[in-house]
């Protein structure tokens, strides 16, 4: 493949011809996605790669394994554990004691990249005495992602803004007692890898596959256009037991969705929603 | 709702607060513009900026959120935490991946997106600052045909941000502060 020097700069017409090439070579559909966010991922990728568009289309029609890398790539893998600690602070103390209530407890946490949401939600569980009857499923797009999550493995530097978060949620635990550090990282105890079901799940094609008391889905929805916010709201919704909770980013509202009418809301700012109907 | 025709954008980081509350005082009463506002600030802290601006000017004035049409005579802030993005059918779009610059929201985002889906219809201004957040920003303005404006270091707080997007813009106007004001008093 040709390296070049200077960046070439695509432009939506370009994006839409990549996303085509997708859709038709590896029946996987991008269309729904947010074009300035795609574009700018698809240009980081190509910068990185030192490709142009003639490089990029030949990889994905003639390269093997690149597809998985591509969309590794492009989508977004930026997580943290207990990020904004007042979610969690507000989870603990407002849904969970709905949730004490149920025998089981299933939980969703949905486009989970690395796993660092499905391991927090597993450490807060256990800080309530409900992990020894919840089960959490962690699915993202990335089977890259989903293989990271599995190993529950972070770096020490991650570790440490991890505790700086965990520190505000108002738990009484420490953050240490919930990982093991050896060198310059930290695997997550036991207990909690073995709540987690990691596994490859795709928004944008896939369907309901149990149904949940829980589902995280925060700073996914971002990355998706009306129509396919729709859609996933919708999947969400299917697979919410009546009374289910549903918590997307503090940026993501169901305001101006349809689908708003059966919950209510719990949480305005922090985007908690209840299944009423 | 009226869809803007012209966008405004302003991005600016440390010393550069109270310069961008004259501007937004000595816009018009109605603009055919959406005026759009960069500033770096801590996520991790929320502020009532917006509200509290928008009792003190008696204007809408709204964080951008995602989805939602860009429309003229508003002002928008972009959220803390958060690239700003525009859609190619003119509404906001929110990106949290990795800070460009160290910094999330980037004027180098918000700029470089705007340039492209308002080309000529786009002006932006940087302002004071501490890093070189912006100059490439600025570039891509010039590059889609839009409107360049930066700060005079000699006026800026901290010349830092300012003085870098100089040095590798080919065409930017370089304003005074009263220059600026004034530019913003005739905001059609």
């Amino acid at each position: 493949m040709a390296k070049l020097n200077d960046p070439v700069h695509i432009t939506f017409e370009d994006l839409e011809d990549v996303v085509y090439l997708l859709k038709k070579v590896a029946d996987y559909d991008l269309s729904g996605y947010s074009k300035s966010s795609l574009k700018r991922r698809v240009q980081r990728l190509m910068d990185m790669e030192r490709m142009d568009l003639v490089d990029l289309k030949n990889a994905i029609l003639n390269v093997e394994g690149f597809f998985g890398y591509f969309i590794q790539e492009i989508t977004v893998n930026v997580t943290e554990m207990f990020r904004d600690p007042l979610f969690y602070h507000e989870l603990k103390n407002v849904v969970f004691p709905y949730l004490q209530t149920y025998p089981q407890l299933r939980i969703w946490s949905a486009g989970c990249a690395t796993g660092e949401e499905a391991y927090s939600l597993s450490i807060l569980l256990q800080e309530e005495n409900l992990l020894g009857r919840s089960f959490i499923y962690g699915t993202d797009i990335s089977q890259q992602a989903v293989n990271t999550a599995k190993k529950g493995v972070y770096t020490m530097a991650k570790i440490k803004s991890y505790t700086e978060n965990y520190n505000r949620v108002g738990l009484n635990s420490k953050f240490s007692d919930h990982y093991t550090a050896m060198y310059d990282a930290a695997i997550i105890n036991n207990e909690y890898r073995n709540s987690v079901l990691f596994s490859n799940h795709n928004l944008v094609s896939d369907n309901v596959f149990n149904e949940f008391q829980l589902i995280c889905c925060r700073n996914v929805l971002i990355y998706f256009d009306r129509e396919l916010q729709r859609r996933v709201l919708n999947v969400f919704y299917e697979s919410l037991s009546l009374f289910g909770f549903l918590c997307l980013g503090t940026k993501e509202s169901l305001y101006s969705q349809e689908i708003n009418a059966n919950f209510k809301v719990i949480n305005k700012s922090l985007n908690i929603y209840q299944k009423i109907r | 709702m009226t869809k803007a025709e012209n966008i405004i954008l302003i991005g600016g980081s440390a010393g550069s607060y109270s310069l961008i509350i004259s501007m937004l005082e000595s816009i018009p009463v109605n603009i055919s513009s959406a005026v759009i506002v960069v500033i770096h600030r801590n996520a991790k802290y929320s502020t009532q900026m917006e509200k509290s601006l928008s009792l003190k000017l008696k204007r809408p004035i709204v964080p951008a959120e995602d989805k939602v049409m860009i429309e003229n005579n508003t002002i928008y802030f972009a959220a803390p935490g958060y690239h700003l993005l525009i859609e190619p059918d003119r509404t906001f779009s929110l990106d949290i991946s990795d800070p460009v610059n160290f910094s999330r929201p980037s004027i180098d985002v918000i700029f470089e997106s705007a340039a492209e889906v308002y080309t000529n219809r786009c002006t932006a201004f940087l302002l004071s600052g501490a890093n070189n957040d912006g100059a490439y920003g600025i570039k891509r303005v010039e590059y889609f045909g839009g409107t360049s404006i930066i700060q005079d270091p000699l006026d800026a707080i901290i010349d830092t941000m300012p003085s870098s997007a100089i040095t590798t813009s080919s065409k930017a106007k370089v304003l005074k502060n009263k220059e600026i004001i004034n530019y913003f008093c005739s905001i059609k």
